[in-house]
């Protein structure tokens, strides 16, 4: 049984590669989830780092990773058959609200912890999903959902950014008269997430974002991964509209593995080391 | 729980939130305290920067946890921001200082000392570093000098955090006391201990071993701080495996003036201290008695045959 306490040494069952950077490793295993939550997994020898996961059913789960740094890079050179370890899971996961007027923004990767979520949604949801090109949107076949890209170089749907499309669609209700959003749900990198929750602030649209920060123990104990007065691995990862706007952290600052805190962008810069 | 005073300094309850412990920011420490914490303490600071080792480094093992996070550091000089930040709070601070001699001990605690924390506290304790920490703590000559070093150079009242690794930790706390310390605070992690995931074949904490607390090191927290109580007459902060408020009575009944907590933080989370002052205040209530009336209370009992 996966359980939140020693690391459960389990076998990678498949491995599908998405293309240059991500690969989704899949487990044949039952875990206790809610979408939004993540595992910590623990490649022995190497380290161990949290992943949300990205696919979910009773007999299995999978998670999908960006190969950009030394662990990662591990991680999707795993075959079938290899063992690892896995703890969890952890966090809160997200609040899913039944409302028909719901819509998801995925930026990046941003797309693997929103793709458990997406199927428990209201079908008719907006779902929105944004890469750097054609080849890193992730889960092009996936959903029947109708899924609207952005990307930046304009190779695949409308060349932009997500909350281009968010902007907009947000616009035609209020123009249209028609029921606003009552929920927004978004995963990306922090500047996009912000842009979001700062796009729903001025139309008083609630919103939930998923953030990341380093982490150590994964249950609230370490202080590794704190945002402001935030513990993002059990207050977290997702949190809403109230909790954003009092998290100075939220866009700014994170802390290295030193505990030394810094501006996001350099945090960003030395977590893809 | 009512207010205490603690080496002159007023205290909203004699809570403390333990070294190593969320303290890695004043916004964190600011909602401890007002989670109902009457001292919080920061992580240790000590020359750094240092990353601290990989992880795995904390795994809960239900019983109570195996950390071997390895004193991660910004460096007492990297923190500029956190202590603009903490330079305007409203709570009490204890500061946790370490280094890898006693030169750096004393480097840090001149600097530290001069950001205006309530109280200082020297780990010489910590047993997931080769180079810090635990040997200060296990060795009464190098106790001694390194907290008569850090004495001479601070402005506010040192706490000595002890380790339970010293063959006597009543001697190690004598002798803290005897350089100028004006509490002690006891324990440190025990052990170190070490698991080993038997399908990987080798240790989980990637520095393969490390400290334990929780409900499992109680009865070791508990012997500690008696041995201290009689060897001492400087206060003690009790803490190792409190969860609750019949663990804080314990302590108390041990010797201790306050009592901390770092792991209950996992099993009942950051609402643990409001919950134990409130177990705290309704056990003193039932039995009719005083926090000063039970403080070293099983010290006078005599068993009889």
């Amino acid at each position: 049984m996966i359980a939140e306490h020693t690391p459960l040494m389990i076998e990678v069952a498949e491995i599908t590669i998405h293309n240059s950077v991500y690969t989704t490793l899949f487990f044949d295993f039952a875990i206790d989830f809610r979408p939004g939550q993540f595992v910590m997994l623990w490649l022995p020898g190497v380290d161990e780092k949290p992943y949300s996961l990205s696919y979910y059913s009773p007999t299995r789960f999978g998670i999908t990773i960006e190969a950009k740094g030394r662990f990662s890079r591990r991680a999707v050179a795993l075959a079938p058959g290899d063992l690892v370890g896995i703890r969890g899971p952890f966090g809160n996961g997200f609040d899913i609200v039944s409302s028909p007027h719901t819509a998801v923004v995925a930026g990046g990767c941003g797309m693997a912890p929103l793709a458990p979520l997406v199927t428990k949604l209201h079908p008719d949801l907006c779902f929105i999903h944004g890469a750097r090109t054609k080849e890193f949107i992730l889960f092009q076949d996936r959903f029947a959902r109708t899924r609207h890209i952005t990307t930046d170089d304009g190779s695949l749907g409308h060349k932009g950014v997500v909350t281009d499309l968010l902007a907009a669609e947000i616009q035609h209700r209020t123009v249209q008269n028609q029921h606003q959003f009552d929920m927004v749900y978004a995963c990306g990198p922090e500047m996009m997430m912000h842009a979001v929750f700062t796009l729903c602030e001025s139309h008083r649209i609630p919103c939930q974002v998923s953030l990341e920060r380093y982490m150590r123990c994964g249950f609230g104990v370490c202080g590794a991964c704190v945002c402001g007065d935030r513990v993002v691995c059990t207050d977290g990862p997702v949190f809403d509209s109230a909790q954003l706007r009092n998290m100075a952290d939220f866009n700014r600052t994170a802390l290295l593995k030193s505990g030394r805190a810094v501006p996001l962008s350099d945090y960003v810069t030395w977590r893809c080391q | 729980m009512e207010s205490v005073t603690f080496l002159g300094k007023q205290l909203k309850n004699p809570l403390v939130l333990a070294s190593g412990i969320l303290g890695n920011n004043a916004g964190i420490l600011e909602r401890v305290h007002r989670a109902g914490c009457g001292l919080v303490t920061m992580k240790s600071i000590g020359p750094g920067p240092r990353d601290g080792h990989n992880n795995p480094t904390v795994i809960d093992l239900g019983f109570g946890m195996i950390n071997a996070v390895g004193l991660p550091t910004p460096g007492y000089d990297h923190m500029d921001t956190e202590w603009q930040a903490l330079s305007g709070r409203t709570f009490p601070l204890n500061a946790s200082i370490y280094g890898g001699s006693l030169e750096e001990f004393v480097q840090v605690a001149r600097f530290v000392s001069e950001q205006g924390p309530e109280f200082i506290e020297i780990n010489i304790s910590c047993p997931n570093s080769d180079r810090h920490g635990m040997l200060f703590g296990v060795d009464e000559k190098a106790a001694f000098a390194v907290t008569n070093a850090v004495k001479r150079v601070i402005a506010v009242p040192l706490i000595a955090k002890l380790t339970p690794a010293a063959p006597d930790i009543g001697k190690i706390a004598r002798a803290c006391e005897d350089a100028g310390a004006d509490a002690i605070c006891a324990i440190n992690t025990a052990g170190p201990g070490m698991i080993i995931d038997i399908e990987a074949q080798m240790p989980v904490l990637a520095f393969k071993k490390g400290g334990l607390s929780g409900p499992m090191i109680k009865p070791v927290a508990v012997r500690c701080v008696y041995d201290i109580y009689r060897a001492v007459s400087i206060p003690i902060i009790g803490l190792g495996g409190v969860t609750t408020g019949e663990d804080a009575v314990e302590m108390f009944m041990a010797g201790a003036t306050l009592v901390g907590m770092g792991s209950a933080v996992r099993y009942r989370g950051i609402e643990v201290f409001d919950q134990v002052n409130r177990e705290l205040a309704d056990w003193l209530t039932d039995h009719h008695v005083t926090r000063d009336e039970i403080i070293g209370a099983a010290h006078d009992r005599r068993h009889t045959p």
